[in-house]
């Protein structure tokens, strides 16, 4: 019901070129509804809160949104965001004295750096299967996602670790200038990713491969190579994201990121980006992610029971895209 | 390449190549040369290696033997892309038009800007594209997006595009096959202005009479090989066709023939009346008798290809009846059309006809699974069966019955989109642009086809602009504009139907009283 009003009033404008736009109108009605609901929703508190929460899904859907502008996909991205920061610190953290017991290889400043590099090479591998030996982006990925999470449980051996590198924690725990750092961080990488798709070549050449991956490669467009490299970055990104949930929840859970494929892929979607590639916005995409995320805070302070906020989500899921059906006139096949 | 360079050398000449794909030869000992402002149409059958010529020429395949010049120089080497694209520009069969983006992207897509980290500018991109447009004289508009061109403005683009990296020399493949009359003239306008400004062509087309129209000179592949260059003048519509079949044309009529006095039967198999569609058409009515082949002329926007899928059942009208055979339709659905005895061949055999990937029984069966068994079952000998008929009754070139559709040439995958149209021996037969980009044989046997299902009793309705489709017809109705404009009877002349599917009136007003006739 919260997002029933915005229908656009006029459709002989062309609305169609501000379909990125569709979920603003979204948000401020939601935020007109968390005023009226509770008094603690307008507070610099909540809404960093929120902004904080969102942090780790909106750095998926940054990567998602850049995989399937290309027109692939990839669903391992939720089993990185907790595999990589296992591997990090099973490297670096000694081979005795605590409860996990890692191998102690590496310094314990590197863990960021190995983080990342996990990631990276989940990309690369991914790419490698889908480029070079051609095979099902969807069924690789998908063997990926259970292949990764297999490999965080057995390393782990199924349990959280909470003794890390306060170099590895710090950024998702420490504030700038009263803002937690990794909204900074995040808005950052949203502001480079959004002008290299919109002013850059090589970012353009997303939308060209994924419209149409022949005409690309007629145009000189190195599709594999650059579709590659989109799938390398996405996995730096779900690590990337992995050291920040680490540090915003100062452990390593066993199921960290489970099942968050789902949010991903909603609030992409939700945020215009195509599911058969070509189309949409890294702002449409990170529009997608705040609407899922402040419903379920309206919903909470409102006093909904926790226990429907599993159904809440899937239903606002369904109603914003209808909603983004509508606005942008195009069906979604 | 110790010659001499010649100052004004053929803009391309290929001698001697040969191309070979494991086993199968794709061209051997071929040559062409094209010579600064020519238009040069290179036609063949499909599997005459046009498109393997195409190829080498643009760099992409490197031939096995022989050799390649532009201007008289040695061909870039292979890989080296901005070289290639110099010397010669392609616009392919297939769009390389990217839908999303606009215009001006599209003319400058992967050179948007000089440097990889510099910032694209899309003001200057946009008054690059505005500029590279005026040039080539293509009126489009370069903020618009490109899903929102017609096909003619998308194709003016492709062609600035392929000019703008200097080559003076562009391969077309099969240009006009996406279009309709209006885009063709339009096409050949911007392709006549073109060579006034000394860009020379090589026009690949199935459509005989366009090379008549454009071209000065013609190149004739068969079987991997060269065949003849000649002047188009010189070379008669017979000889063409022989030196493409490598036979002789069996006399000088198609195997079918339309005589204009035969008798039909007098209680009409289709009768169609005061039908109109939104968007498409208005209170449009027609008969097809027993015996008659109806054709439905018109260009793009006509209509008429909605009112045949309106017949068939794929849209349901806003008003007005079919009837076949006297008993009314249900409109708007398939299951019932075909119940009522309509067959259907779709316009686009790629998106409405065929399932590529699998096998020829199973395509050429699909509209009859209820008649392969018991109970709903559906028994592979049956089926076998079944297409084995339709395979030796419509001359289908397959492997077998199980080979996949996608295996066939586009004229044999063509005939497997007819036979499952008349796998359940219908009363009416409605056609959509049947012989869309099949080759000159294949067109004269799949027409042949639909002249004997008339013959055989039944009526045929051939929706096409196709002049060549329409003269198998008995009678030809013209539309413009969701509206019967004038109707023909057999004996038209070229001019004539064409001024009539153009908007311009029709000479045969007196007759439109026939159209409406129940």
């Amino acid at each position: 019901m919260a997002v029933t009003a915005p229908a656009p009033a006029g459709r002989r404008f062309d609305i169609a070129r501000y379909r990125d736009l569709s979920l603003v109108p979204a948000l401020l009605v939601l935020g007109v509804i968390g005023f009226i609901v509770s008094p603690a929703f307008l507070t610099a508190d909540n809404l960093l809160g929120v902004g904080q929460q969102a942090t780790e899904l909106s750095l998926l859907v940054l990567a998602q949104a850049l995989i399937l502008i290309a027109g692939r996909m990839d669903l391992s991205l939720e089993s990185t965001i907790g595999v990589a920061p296992v591997i990090a610190v099973w490297l670096v953290l000694p081979d005795h004295g605590s409860r996990f017991i890692g191998l102690g290889l590496f310094p314990e400043w590197s863990a960021i750096l190995l983080c990342l590099a996990v990631g990276a090479l989940i990309g690369a591998a991914n790419g490698f299967f889908i480029l070079k030996l051609r095979l099902n982006g969807f069924i690789v990925t998908l063997g990926a996602l259970t292949l990764l999470r297999g490999l965080q449980v057995a390393i782990s051996e199924g349990q959280s670790i909470v003794t890390l590198p306060s170099s590895f924690t710090y950024l998702g725990r420490t504030s700038w200038l009263g803002v937690p750092a990794a909204i900074w961080i995040c808005a950052l990488l949203f502001l480079i990713g959004g002008s290299a798709l919109a002013w850059l070549r090589h970012g353009r050449s997303l939308y060209a491969i994924g419209g149409n991956a022949e005409a690309a490669r007629a145009a000189g467009i190195r599709v594999d190579r650059i579709t590659w490299i989109v799938l390398i970055i996405g996995g730096l990104l779900a690590a990337f994201a992995g050291i920040l949930y680490t540090g915003h929840y100062g452990s390593i859970s066993a199921d960290q990121g489970n099942g968050w494929i789902f949010q991903v892929f909603a609030a992409t979607v939700i945020g215009g980006v195509s599911l058969n590639g070509g189309r949409g916005t890294l702002f449409g995409a990170l529009t997608g992610v705040l609407t899922l995320q402040l419903v379920v805070n309206v919903m909470t302070l409102a006093g909904v029971p926790p226990l429907w906020n599993q159904f809440l989500n899937g239903a606002i899921i369904i109603v914003a895209l209808i909603i983004s059906r509508f606005t942008s006139g195009e069906k979604q096949e | 390449m110790a010659d001499p360079i010649p100052a004004r050398g053929p803009v391309v000449e290929a001698d001697g190549i040969s191309k070979r794909f494991g086993a199968t030869v794709a061209l051997s000992d071929a040559r062409i040369s094209v010579a600064p402002g020519e238009s040069h149409a290179l036609v063949g059958r499909n599997g005459a290696g046009k498109s393997t010529l195409v190829s080498i020429l643009t760099g992409l395949q490197n031939p096995d033997t022989g050799t390649l010049r532009f201007n008289g120089e040695q061909a870039p080497a292979p890989g080296d892309t901005d070289a290639w694209r110099s010397k010669v520009a392609c616009v392919y069969q297939r769009s390389t038009i990217i839908p999303a983006l606009t215009v001006a992207e599209n003319l400058f897509l992967d050179r948007q800007s000089s440097r990889a980290l510099r910032p694209i500018g899309w003001k200057q991109l946009r008054r690059r594209a505005t500029e590279l447009l005026a040039e080539y004289g293509v009126d489009v508009d370069p903020s618009a997006r490109a899903e929102d061109l017609t096909v003619e403005q998308r194709q003016f683009v492709e062609i600035a595009r392929a000019l703008s990296f200097g080559a003076r020399f562009i391969i077309l493949d099969e240009p006009t096959a996406k279009l309709d009359a209006r885009g063709i003239e339009q096409l050949f306008d911007k392709l006549r202005s073109l060579q006034e400004q000394g860009v020379a062509f090589l026009f690949i087309s199935h459509h005989l009479q366009e090379v008549y129209d454009l071209c000065t000179t013609v190149t004739v592949y068969r079987d991997a090989r060269h065949i003849v260059t000649a002047p188009v003048a010189e070379l008669s519509h017979h000889a063409l066709v022989e030196a493409m079949t490598g036979e002789r044309t069996r006399g000088t009529e198609p195997s079918w023939s339309v005589t204009g006095e035969r008798h039909f039967g007098d209680t009409p198999l289709l009768d169609v009346s005061g039908l109109s569609l939104a968007g498409a058409y208005r209170n449009f009515s027609l008969t097809a008798r027993p015996g008659e082949v109806v054709g439905l002329a018109g260009a793009a926007a006509s209509g008429n290809v909605q009112i045949g899928e309106t017949i068939a059942g794929l849209h349901r009208p806003r008003s007005g009846t079919i009837t076949v055979a006297g008993r009314p339709v249900r409109t708007g659905r398939v299951p019932a059309a075909l119940a009522a005895g309509i067959g259907f061949v779709p316009e686009d055999r790629h998106i409405q006809g065929i399932i590529p990937q699998r096998s020829v029984a199973e395509n050429a069966t699909l509209t009859v699974t209820d008649q392969l068994g018991p109970f709903g079952t559906v028994l592979p000998s049956r089926t076998r069966a079944f297409a084995q008929r339709m395979i030796s009754d419509l001359d289908i070139k397959t492997p077998g019955p199980s080979a996949p559709v996608s295996a066939l040439s586009g004229g044999n995958q063509q005939k497997v989109v007819i036979a499952r149209a008349l796998a359940t021996n219908p009363q009416v037969l409605v056609a959509i642009r049947p012989t869309n980009g099949v080759d000159i044989k294949s067109k004269e046997s799949l027409l042949g086809t639909v002249r004997q299902v008339a013959d055989a009793g039944k009526s045929a309705l051939i929706v096409s602009d196709e002049l060549d489709d329409l003269r198998v017809c008995d009678r030809v109705v013209a539309m413009f504009h969701g509206r019967v404009v004038a109707e023909f009877e057999h004996g038209w002349s070229d001019e004539q139907l064409v001024a009539a599917m153009e908007g311009m009136a029709g000479p045969t007003d007196t007759k439109e009283s026939h159209v409406s006739h129940n």
